[in-house]
């Protein structure tokens, strides 16, 4: 059998594909959504706004709800995250706010706090509705390196407070992984690029795409040109398994694969193996393999080397997983990939073999320093204290490249607003 | 199953549960389809004397809504039957004569002369109801008449009505009462006086639901034009309660009795209006929010509840009552604190921040920098706030302390009873010597 048999376009049709990547949360109607707040409990120093990194009000946008006053609900969530269209998709709200619900206690059912939030803020970007202004000009330029969670957020927050912003992004779209990572089924009908218009549509934000900035005296020129600088490049490389047969074809890196898919208008015309494997144990892992089910893959296997415990992707996207149909290897090691040209099998030190037409290496990114050199680093990603300053005077750090991060999109949004904070302050002094 | 057959005032009906003078009652066809649900009686909508009255033809009702549109509360701008009075009799009469073991009530309501109420009682008893159900308290429309709710707000036209009703009825009189008054006693004395065999509260209260928040102008409208309705439903369920047992504790009125009605859904509402005074209950707005069938829970729930209570429905009628006072009479010795059950407890924070912010400070918000709900005896007044707000039934209960001191007033505690008659406090207070 050919390698082209065995990956190949068009194992659905594409209206069954379609359905796969619908909204994998559909959003609420209006009676759901006042029947889900009314089961708020308007919590005093509420749980969930303790569990959720950027700090929404969460009691105050539900009672919001509830009152019919959508726009102020939106201007509560979009005040602390002005990703919180993004963030009410996309966010593991199950090990965020709503684990820490009080409703579990009560009846192990929290508020349904995602959904509300998609609920609040779906309307105000459908309808452009801007709900910031920017104060008076400060006269101040900084420089966003990154156009993704982290940069849009400072940007964004920046302009609020004054500055102008120019955002260097090396990617031809920005959004970073929401518009090149996140799963299909969470974000679709573009809403990443509509939530990055509602962002920019404040003012006072240049975006230059396909602009990397890599160069050795990047940086530095622009602290130059700049009066700050804030690097929120994400994590550009994967990490390699380091054992034989990593190089034959049909073994990819899980996030470039994924990229291809959020880009292709059609996604029947995608290539699909019939036999996959998908070696990891997070959220990328999780969803490639998910991915690959939906788009017609026959046989997936996710094999992770230690225990569901461990695995960082949640109990929810375990479930999913298993519930798509992709099958679960726990305590398994990839020992070997074999094949003649093209992989055929995957071999694990625990005696599992699997047959593989294609094998997916989900085993996590690294930060791609060329160009920061400059910036002190922490566990092989950049050092920031807790305004996100570098070790570098004049330049803040967010997102994923940073030391000590989540690596969620919740967590990019309030670096770059903290960031952005701190930026403020500093540019006043003087 | 206890036994819930009621004999009132000689009517008897198989249950305590009778659908108040209303929509569900308008018709043989209403109250044919509520008697083969099993209620025991109904209060026919109110007659009146022809030509009948016309409804308005846009919205007569409206509802005060819970969030998941429970209806919390409601209005209405109806007035009385709006078909010809023959037509009403022959209905009454047939229903009757088909339903015989429940009680058929005639609601009437007459102008304020004499020879009106001579003509239409002996016409209207000839149908063979069991008894009239006088209407003073219709709150709209009627009373713009000088009907309704006009006679139910002065005494002496209670009185000289009711007096005209027994005069020409051979069968029991009831006159239904108005909530629209400041105090409830001078018109059941009045009803009393008149030679009323019992009275009957409450009908609807004056009010206006809200504004349209497009057109701001009230809601709702017809033509654009509204006017205040009558408020019922379970909202209204307290300001019955009070006005029944003003009526069961007040000596004068004690013995007259009282058929309980307003926001009754469950039989635990019936259950408050009969251990406060009211010998049977009427029910009107949970049979238009729900139909009929409700009547199923009414009965099996008062029937399991006096079974578990192994006391009979005449043993509960009035069984509160004597628990009634006076403010002034309330043992001003008796010290409450609240206490959390911490196993129950969410951690939700309520209680802490009502205390906080309106009451007394009682409530820990943090303890050795956990977050913990503890009360704080020394500020705690025992003001049952906490009890109120807390989302987890019995998590926060009231416990009597019964000896030492009390740590918010210093005051040793003690079995003796203090009124505010006899406190120290009270300048007009009885002291042994005068
Ligand atoms: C497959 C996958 C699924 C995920 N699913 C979820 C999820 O469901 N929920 C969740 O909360 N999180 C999820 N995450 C994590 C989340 O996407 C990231 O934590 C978040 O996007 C980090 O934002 P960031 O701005 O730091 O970096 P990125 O989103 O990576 O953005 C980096 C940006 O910097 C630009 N850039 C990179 N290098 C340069 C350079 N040298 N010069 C200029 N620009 C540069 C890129 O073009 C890009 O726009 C997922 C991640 C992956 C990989
Ligand atoms: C739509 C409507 C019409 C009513 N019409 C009458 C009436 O004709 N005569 C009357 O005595 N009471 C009338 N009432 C008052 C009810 O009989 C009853 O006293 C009141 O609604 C309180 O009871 P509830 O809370 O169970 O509805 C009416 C109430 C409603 C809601
Ligand atoms: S913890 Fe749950 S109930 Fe409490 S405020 Fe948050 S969402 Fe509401
Ligand atoms: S009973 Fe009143 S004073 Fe005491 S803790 Fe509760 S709310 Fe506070
Ligand atoms: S209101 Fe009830 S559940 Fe909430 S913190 Fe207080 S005691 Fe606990």
């Amino acid at each position: 059998m050919s390698s082209d048999d065995r990956i190949r376009a068009g194992r659905l049709a594409r209206s069954e594909i379609d359905e796969n990547f619908a909204d994998l949360h559909p959003p609420l109607s209006r009676s759901e959504a006042l029947i889900e707040a009314d089961r708020c409990y308007f919590c005093y120093d509420a749980p969930c706004t303790t569990a959720c990194p950027t700090g929404i009000d969460i009691p105050a946008f539900i009672q919001k709800i509830r009152s019919d006053n959508i726009r102020g609900s939106a201007h509560t969530i979009l005040r602390e995250n002005i990703m919180g269209g993004m963030c009410a998709r996309v966010c593991p709200t199950e090990i965020l706010c709503e684990e820490a619900c009080v409703r579990n206690t009560h009846e192990e059912k929290p508020v349904e706090i995602g959904l509300l939030q998609r609920y609040a803020t779906d309307p105000i970007l459908e309808t452009g509705t801007q709900l910031f202004e920017r104060a008076p000009s400060s006269g101040k330029k900084v420089a966003v390196v990154g156009g993704g969670p982290a940069g849009l957020s400072c940007a964004h927050r920046l302009s609020m407070l004054g500055h102008d912003i120019v955002i260097f992004n090396r990617d031809a779209k920005a959004g970073g992984l929401n518009e090149y990572g996140i799963a299909a089924y969470k974000t679709v009908n573009d809403f990443a690029q509509k939530e990055i218009d509602y962002i920019l549509a404040i003012g006072g934000i240049e975006l230059k795409n396909a602009s990397p900035l890599a160069a050795e005296d990047g940086l530095a020129m622009l602290c130059k040109k700049f009066d700050a600088v804030f690097v929120g490049i994400g994590l550009a490389d994967s990490n390699e398994l380091g054992i034989d047969g990593e190089d034959l074809d049909g073994v990819e890196n899980a996030i470039e694969y994924i990229a291809t898919l959020r880009q292709a208008e059609d996604k029947s015309t995608l290539p699909v193996g019939r036999n996959v494997v998908v070696i990891g144990g997070g959220m990328t892992a999780i969803d490639v393999a998910v991915q690959s089910k939906r788009l017609g893959a026959e046989n997936v296997h996710m094999v992770y080397r230690r225990g569901p415990e461990q695995m960082s992707a949640s109990v929810f996207e375990q479930a999913l997983a298993q519930t798509s149909g992709v099958r679960i290897h726990y305590h398994a090691s990839p020992r070997r990939i074999v094949g003649n040209g093209h992989v055929t099998a995957v071999e694990f030190a625990e005696g599992l073999k699997l047959d593989a037409d294609i094998v997916f290496k989900a085993i996590g990114q690294k930060l791609n320093a060329d160009g920061y050199g400059a910036l002190e680093q922490e566990t092989g990603r950049i050092k920031v204290d807790g305004h996100h300053r570098t070790s570098m005077p004049g330049v803040w750090a967010g997102g994923d490249c940073v030391a000590g991060g989540e690596d969620l999109t919740v967590s990019a949004v309030q670096h770059g607003k903290i960031a952005a904070i701190d930026i403020d302050r500093a540019l006043r002094k003087n | 199953m206890a036994d819930l057959k009621t004999t009132f005032l000689g009517i008897a009906s198989p249950n305590p549960f009778w659908l108040a003078s209303a929509p569900p009652t308008d018709k043989a066809y209403n109250v044919n389809r509520a008697f083969e649900a099993g209620w025991g009686g109904a209060v026919w909508k109110t007659l009146g004397e022809d030509p009948h009255i016309v409804n308005v033809s846009g919205p007569r009702y409206s509802a005060l809504h819970s969030n998941d549109r429970r209806v919390i509360g409601f209005n209405n701008i109806e007035l009385i039957t709006d078909r010809p009075l023959k037509t009403n009799l022959d209905e009454l009469r047939q229903v009757k004569k088909d339903w015989p073991d429940r009680a058929l009530i005639a609601s009437v309501m007459l102008p304020m002369n004499e020879q009106s109420w001579a003509k239409y009682i002996p016409m209207i008893e000839d149908t063979g109801v069991d008894g009239f159900e006088l209407n003073f308290g219709c709150p709209h429309g009627m009373s713009e008449r000088g009907m309704g709710a006009a006679v139910g707000q002065v005494p002496e036209y209670i009185q000289m009505a009711t007096e005209w009703a027994k005069a020409a009825a051979s069968v029991p009189v009831i006159v239904k009462l108005t909530p629209n008054i400041t105090n409830i006693l001078p018109p059941a004395r009045a009803a009393q006086d008149g030679g009323a065999d019992a009275v009957s509260l409450i009908n609807t209260i004056n009010s206006i639901m809200r504004v349209d928040y497009d057109s701001l102008t009230m809601y709702p409208t017809t033509d654009g034009l509204g006017t205040h309705g009558g408020y019922c439903g379970e909202a209204v369920k307290p300001i019955a309660l009070n006005m029944v047992a003003e009526i069961a504790r007040t000596r004068e009125t004690a013995k007259l009795p009282i058929s309980g009605i307003g926001g009754i859904t469950d039989w635990r509402d019936a259950v408050d209006f009969l251990a406060l005074g009211a010998s049977n209950v009427q029910v009107c707005t949970a049979a238009m929010v729900y139909g009929f069938k409700i009547i199923d829970d009414l009965v099996d729930g008062l029937s399991n509840f006096l079974d578990d209570k192994a006391i009979r429905l005449d043993q509960l009628i009035g069984k509160a009552v004597p628990s009634v006072t006076d403010w002034q009479h309330l043992n001003l010795n008796y010290v409450e604190k609240a206490v959390i059950d911490q196993d129950l407890c969410i951690q939700c924070g309520r209680c802490h921040v009502v205390c906080e912010d309106t009451s007394h400070q009682a409530i820990t918000d943090t303890v050795n920098g956990e977050r913990r709900f503890e009360v704080i005896d020394d500020e705690c007044v025992g003001c049952n706030l906490c009890v109120s707000v807390c989302p987890v039934d019995g998590c926060i209960s009231m416990q009597q302390l019964t000896a030492g001191i009390d740590p918010r007033t210093g005051a040793e505690i003690t079995a003796e009873k203090l009124q505010w008659t006899e406190h120290p406090n009270n300048p007009m207070r009885k002291t042994e010597t005068s």
